[in-house]
């Protein structure tokens, strides 16, 4: 407007302010105190902690090797899922109808079923079909396996984990895809790049800024979500300390061992998914 | 020089469901030749840039790129669609600058303008890079080599697509409305980019809505209205001696007489037939 503002009657400065006083934030910060000093009392004044016994058995071969098998689960379940994610989520964006329908069938399929269920199933797969057949559909097998012998409980929780995380992974997958600027693929395929190179070079990459926060995420249900192969038998992390304290008793500090190993590998995780955030993150706003 | 046109596209048919985009185009663009296309929106420029380059599909007629039959072959008697590989080599052997850049985000300035050489014309790496940092040289952003593209001006962005659809030697360029998502001031930097292309005798159809941009730079101008070609002459016809009135009326909004209030053009405009 025309008329300027009147000045004011002495020069102001906001850098001189001094912060406001927040009551609330003081109260807030009291309680948490009264609250973590009780449960750290109560930590250490509790003898059935048995802290000694969980330290003991930290380092135990036993315990260890449970460790390494939850490990090689979740990595091995980790890759099968994402390589089949990204598949199945390519198969549910497809222009071929039949492809992406039955890729949504899938998805609703696996992700309804209770992995525990899926456990169990998959380990006793050999009452339903005694043996696995290899040879032409609806003509002559040439070789067949006795199922028993085929699924141990590690075959029964890589498929079951797997089919489990695949349906998940795969819209995870299809949400980044889904969230690549259309322009992009145009830009592509007008370079004359393939659908295949336009997907891998372009495309994918650049979900993958999306993909990484929510995969992080689902990776690391998926290692606790290994303890359940422990109903099947098989020798994880929570079936070794569940061995041991079946024998002593010792419950509680050797849980307390298992979820002192679930969470080292849980902070691994997050700072790898952080680094692979930061590296997809480039280019971005 | 042959007489064969480096683009012809014969009676070709677009719709988007119910909408007809594209209703019978013809058009010869022949080697050298500029062609700049105007037009209201809507009235299928955009669109038959595109289905050129064969980002989307026709529905009929045909469109041959040095008198290759795009997009379909015959296969005993019959036409059919080619496969994806072969359709790619296609779009490979044209340029496209779109009005919204679509740099490939992920990657640096000279990657934009190297991956295509090395990814679908099978040059050597280091061949690539010192063609894309000549042709960066070129659009007179050599010193942005190793930026990302956000940190770039719409200008500088628009001027790197150019660069990375030129580094495979197109046949023809098409340019969809290149600066129409750019800020006034940065316009003429593409534009000059462009006019150098066209004085360096550059096959080009230009999508515009500048239009003493599309006068300059034009040997032929085309006037699309409703799917259809309505008017084609020279850049002179065009503009001084439009013969239809649908261009007249066109023109006329285009020209600067001081602006209308909008509810009386909206007026004006149910008027014209």
């Amino acid at each position: 407007m025309s008329v300027a503002p009147p000045m004011a009657p002495q020069v102001v400065d906001v850098a001189s302010a001094r912060p406001r006083i927040r009551p609330l934030r003081w109260a807030a910060g009291a309680v948490l105190l009264v609250l973590v000093a009780q449960f750290a009392w109560f930590l250490v004044s509790n003898p059935r902690f048995e802290w000694p016994v969980a330290g003991r058995y930290l380092f135990d071969p036993n315990v260890l090797r449970g460790l390494g098998m939850t490990l090689l689960l979740t990595v091995i379940v980790m890759l099968l899922g994402s390589v089949l994610g990204v598949l199945l989520a390519a198969g549910r964006l497809s222009g071929f109808r039949p492809v992406a329908w039955a890729c949504g069938v899938y998805v609703t399929v696996f992700r309804s079923i209770p992995p525990l269920v899926q456990l169990i199933f998959w380990f006793n797969l050999g009452y339903l079909l005694p043996r696995i057949p290899l040879g032409i559909p609806f003509g002559p097998t040439f070789v067949s396996w006795p199922t028993n012998s085929v699924i141990s409980s590690l075959t029964a929780a890589v498929i079951g984990l797997t089919l489990h995380e695949t349906a998940y992974m795969a819209e995870i997958v299809r949400a980044g895809i889904l969230a690549v600027d259309g322009g992009q693929r145009d830009a592509a395929r007008a370079m004359g790049f393939t659908a295949r190179q336009s997907f891998m070079k372009v495309v994918l990459p650049q979900a993958m800024r999306v993909i990484v926060p929510p995969a992080g995420s689902e990776f690391i249900s998926l290692l606790k979500g290994t303890s359940l192969v422990s109903v099947i038998a098989m020798a994880d992390l929570l079936y070794s300390v569940q061995v041991i304290y079946n024998r002593t008793y010792e419950i509680v500090p050797l849980l307390i061992v298992a979820c002192a190993w679930y969470l080292v590998v849980v902070i691994s995780l997050s700072m790898g998914q952080r680094r692979l955030e930061r590296h997809f993150g480039k280019g971005q706003r | 020089m042959s007489d064969t046109p480096v683009l012809r596209v014969r009676d070709v048919r677009k719709r988007f469901g119910d909408h007809v985009a594209l209703d019978g185009v013809s058009l010869d663009v022949h080697e050298g030749e500029v062609v700049t296309v105007i037009g209201p929106s809507g009235s299928g420029k955009s669109t038959l840039a595109r289905c050129v380059h064969q980002l989307e599909s026709i529905d009929g007629g045909a469109m041959y790129l040095d008198g290759e039959l795009l997009g379909y072959e015959f296969h005993r008697g019959h036409l059919r669609p080619l496969p994806d590989r072969r359709v790619a080599a296609q779009r490979g052997r044209m340029g496209m600058v779109f009005q919204q850049f679509n740099l490939f985000a992920h990657w640096s300035v000279l990657r934009n303008v190297i991956e295509a050489q090395v990814l679908v014309h099978g040059r050597r790496p280091e061949d690539a890079r010192r063609e894309a940092l000549r042709l960066l040289e070129r659009v007179g952003l050599a010193d942005k080599a190793d930026a990302h593209p956000r940190m770039l001006s719409g200008g500088q962005q628009q001027r790197v697509a150019i660069a990375r659809a030129l580094a495979t030697n197109p046949r023809i360029m098409l340019f969809d409305e290149p600066t129409s998502a750019l800020d006034p001031e940065l316009v003429d930097e593409v534009l000059s980019v462009v006019l150098d292309l066209a004085r360096g005798g550059m096959t080009m159809i230009i999508v515009t809505h500048e239009m003493s941009f599309a006068r300059e730079v034009a040997d032929r101008c085309v006037f699309m209205e409703k799917g259809q070609i309505v008017e084609t002459g020279t850049p002179e016809e065009i503009f001084d001696n439009p013969a239809s009135p649908r261009l007249r009326a066109f023109l006329s909004r285009y020209s600067g007489r001081p602006a209308e209030i909008p509810g009386e053009r909206l007026l004006k405009e149910e008027i014209t037939p």
